[in-house]
């Protein structure tokens, strides 16, 4: 049941050989230098990391929820921010290919599984985030199209995405007032707020999507108006089960670091390594991350099967990883004394880019909520 | 056209490699294995031919023990089309000359417009099976290329050496090698991976190919490299420079 099949073997040793050579050799640069590599992704794109969970008959690669955490985590290995994109952009494209229709996914999903084309999922508002449900932007039919006008906050992606799918309400009905659009990038009364400064995720641009009497046709709506909330919320199911991979990939390379720098570094006369109260710690952060790598195939294991525990269980991965790769990172960091504090090691960089993960894709407070209330509640 | 390539499965020449001094040969367990980086760039070169053109057959061929099967495997997944699998135990620890005539014999009845090798291997090497196979098959051979043209009744390419460049060409059916100076070879994608155990491989055995199985070379003796010593140091006092000259005049080295 924990083995991995020799394809997913294989899947992991491509992945890794990609991250490793394209990739982690740029990490830190891109971060120093807010580079968001596009040429990259598209390299991605073309080996299927565009469409991972999309329908072969749509254009993806078919691939199950647990390939696609196993290939996250190996992203992650060489820089969680790239890997996180990766994974939002994957999301997007599922929701397409999921709960478009026909001409939604021949139109969208060629493009999106590519990669020649980058996805961006708006859901969050200035004055909403946790409370999703409560959103104002505001969608008006009229005629055969929808006019939008809002604002969207902390868009991964924005500005450089072709498509956006946007939740936006129409109708005063709370959560089961909200539709999903596709809205293609170049559209008239579309634009983007200046480039967020950040403490992680340097590598991929974070911005403000505007919709300012944005004309959108009505064929552009992704499912049934007022299904919304649901849309958003099941794309959010596997993005989150996607971000714990990311974690546990970020949290394992600082972990792997970790051991090489306490078996090279020496003091008071001998290995660093050495030192139990050391050795104590790695055997903890190797712990916490196994603990919740068990946890994010589980809960793939229930997203790929449906089964009824499933938002439950991806709240309870995302909640388990995002802390455990966090940790993992941050106690990295002190066991590297102060060569983790300099950005030269790459360790510091992995603190930021995964403290992010405990925030975004629900945070971790309302992931608490929706184990809580279902504990409590049935 | 169908391109065969040969492919061999190696230690990875990331870690350190080693003989076993029992049998002489090269130890595979000690490292993990991998397909050879020159039979990758022959793949490479052969896929980008299909790349051009869809109706290219591209065939890999590997002799090798039971887990070979995962180099052809990976060599599926990167995009050839089907594979050759020369198994058995009575040819372990085969020869040159012994691995040659059983490449041979798999590829006469393969019928291959063009075979492609990596000029030499990175563990047991010789660089010389590819000579030997074409020898077998009366094939011309386009040995040690810098770079390839294939078309379609004719192989063109350029050979380096010391005196300069040569231009060699051969009508189809011919073999040619591949060095390092031709393309990394690609990752396989998605689909490759969970696509490549529905694709053919056959398993040939010794009797299969009809070919005898004891080798005709042994290994008399083998050694432990020895252990590095400490350089010799030299410190400036004027007369480096000459020290300097000195030293690679008398090593031979220039
Ligand atoms: C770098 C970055 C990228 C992002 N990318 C995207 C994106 O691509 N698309 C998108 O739609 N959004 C994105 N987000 C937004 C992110 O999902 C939200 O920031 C997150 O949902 C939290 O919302 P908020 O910031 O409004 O915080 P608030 O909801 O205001 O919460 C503030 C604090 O209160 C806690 N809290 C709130 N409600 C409760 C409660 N009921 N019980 C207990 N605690 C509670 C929260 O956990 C948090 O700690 C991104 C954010 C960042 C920082």
């Amino acid at each position: 049941m924990f083995d991995l099949t020799e394809d997913q073997l294989a899947i992991v040793h491509m992945v890794a050989g990609f991250a490793a050579e394209n990739i982690a050799p740029h990490a830190i640069e891109w971060d120093q230098n807010h580079h968001f590599p596009v040429d990259v992704l598209a390299q991605a794109g073309e080996l299927g990391m565009g469409g991972i969970y999309v329908r072969e008959e749509s254009g993806g690669s078919g691939m199950s929820r647990l390939d696609a955490a196993l290939i996250f985590e190996e992203l992650a290995k060489a820089d969680p921010t790239i890997a996180a994109y990766i994974s939002i952009h994957n999301m997007v494209a599922w929701m397409i290919d999921k709960f478009g229709n026909d001409e939604q996914r021949t139109t969208w999903l060629p493009g999106l599984c590519s990669m020649e084309t980058l996805a961006s999922y708006a859901l969050t508002e200035p004055g909403v985030g946790s409370d999703a449900a409560a959103l104002s932007t505001r969608a008006v039919l009229d005629g055969d199209h929808y006019v939008l006008n809002g604002t969207k906050q902390f868009i991964s992606g924005a500005g450089s995405s072709g498509v956006y799918v946007v939740m936006a309400r129409t109708a005063d009905t709370g959560s089961a007032g909200i539709s999903a659009f596709i809205v293609p990038d170049g559209t008239q009364g579309l634009s983007f707020g200046a480039l967020e400064r950040k403490m992680g995720w340097n590598a991929q641009p974070t911005r403000q999507v505007v919709f300012e009497n944005m004309r959108i046709p009505a064929a552009n709506r992704l499912g049934e108006e007022g299904s919304g909330f649901g849309i958003a919320m099941k794309g959010l199911n596997g993005g989150r089960v996607n971000i714990g991979a990311c974690s546990l990939g970020g949290g394992q390379a600082a972990l792997d670091k970790s051991v090489a720098y306490l078996k090279e570094r020496s003091a008071f006369g001998a290995p660093l390594i050495g030192q139990q109260a050391l050795l104590f710690q790695i055997a903890d952060m190797q712990t916490e991350l196994e603990a919740a790598r068990t946890m994010v195939w589980r809960a793939a294991d229930a997203l790929e099967r449906s089964t009824k525990d499933t938002v439950r269980l991806c709240a309870m991965a995302k909640l388990v990883a995002t802390d455990a790769g966090f940790n993992a990172a941050n106690t990295a960091l002190q066991l590297h004394g102060g060569y983790g504090y300099l950005s030269e090691y790459g360790i510091e960089k992995i603190v930021r880019d995964l403290r992010v993960h405990q925030i975004l894709e629900g945070s971790n407070e309302i992931m608490r909520l929706i184990i809580g209330r279902i504990a409590v509640d049935g | 056209m169908k391109i065969v390539v040969l492919i061999k499965q190696v230690p990875d020449t990331a870690e350190e490699r080693r003989l076993d001094p029992g049998t002489g040969r090269v130890d595979r367990q000690a490292n993990d294995p991998v397909i050879d980086e020159i039979t990758e760039r022959a793949l490479e070169l052969a896929l980008s031919v299909k790349d051009k053109d869809k109706s290219t057959e591209v065939a890999v061929l590997a002799m090798g023990p039971e887990e070979t099967s995962k180099a052809i495997r990976k060599a599926l997944s990167m995009g050839a089309d089907s594979g050759i699998h020369i198994l058995d135990p009575a040819l372990a620890g085969a020869d040159i000359t012994l691995t040659a005539a059983a490449l041979a014999a798999a590829l006469k009845g393969a019928q291959a417009d063009l075979i492609i090798a990596g000029n030499e291997s990175t563990d047991g090497r010789a660089g010389i099976v590819p000579a030997m196979v074409a020898e077998h098959l009366g094939l011309p051979l386009l040995g040690a290329l810098a770079s390839a043209a294939i078309g379609a009744g004719t192989v063109s390419g350029e050979r380096l050496n010391d005196a300069g460049t040569q231009r060699v060409s051969a009508p189809l059916p011919a073999m040619l090698t591949v060095t390092e100076s031709f393309e990394e070879a690609r990752f396989p994608n998605f689909k490759g991976i969970m696509g490549a155990k529905r694709k053919p491989v056959t398993t040939l055995s010794a009797s299969g190919l009809g070919i005898a199985t004891e080798p005709l070379s042994t290994v008399i003796d083998l050694e432990q490299r020895p252990p590095r010593t400490a350089g010799r140091k030299i410190i400036d006092e004027g007369d480096a420079a000459a020290q300097l000259v000195d030293f690679l005049v008398t090593q031979r080295l220039i």
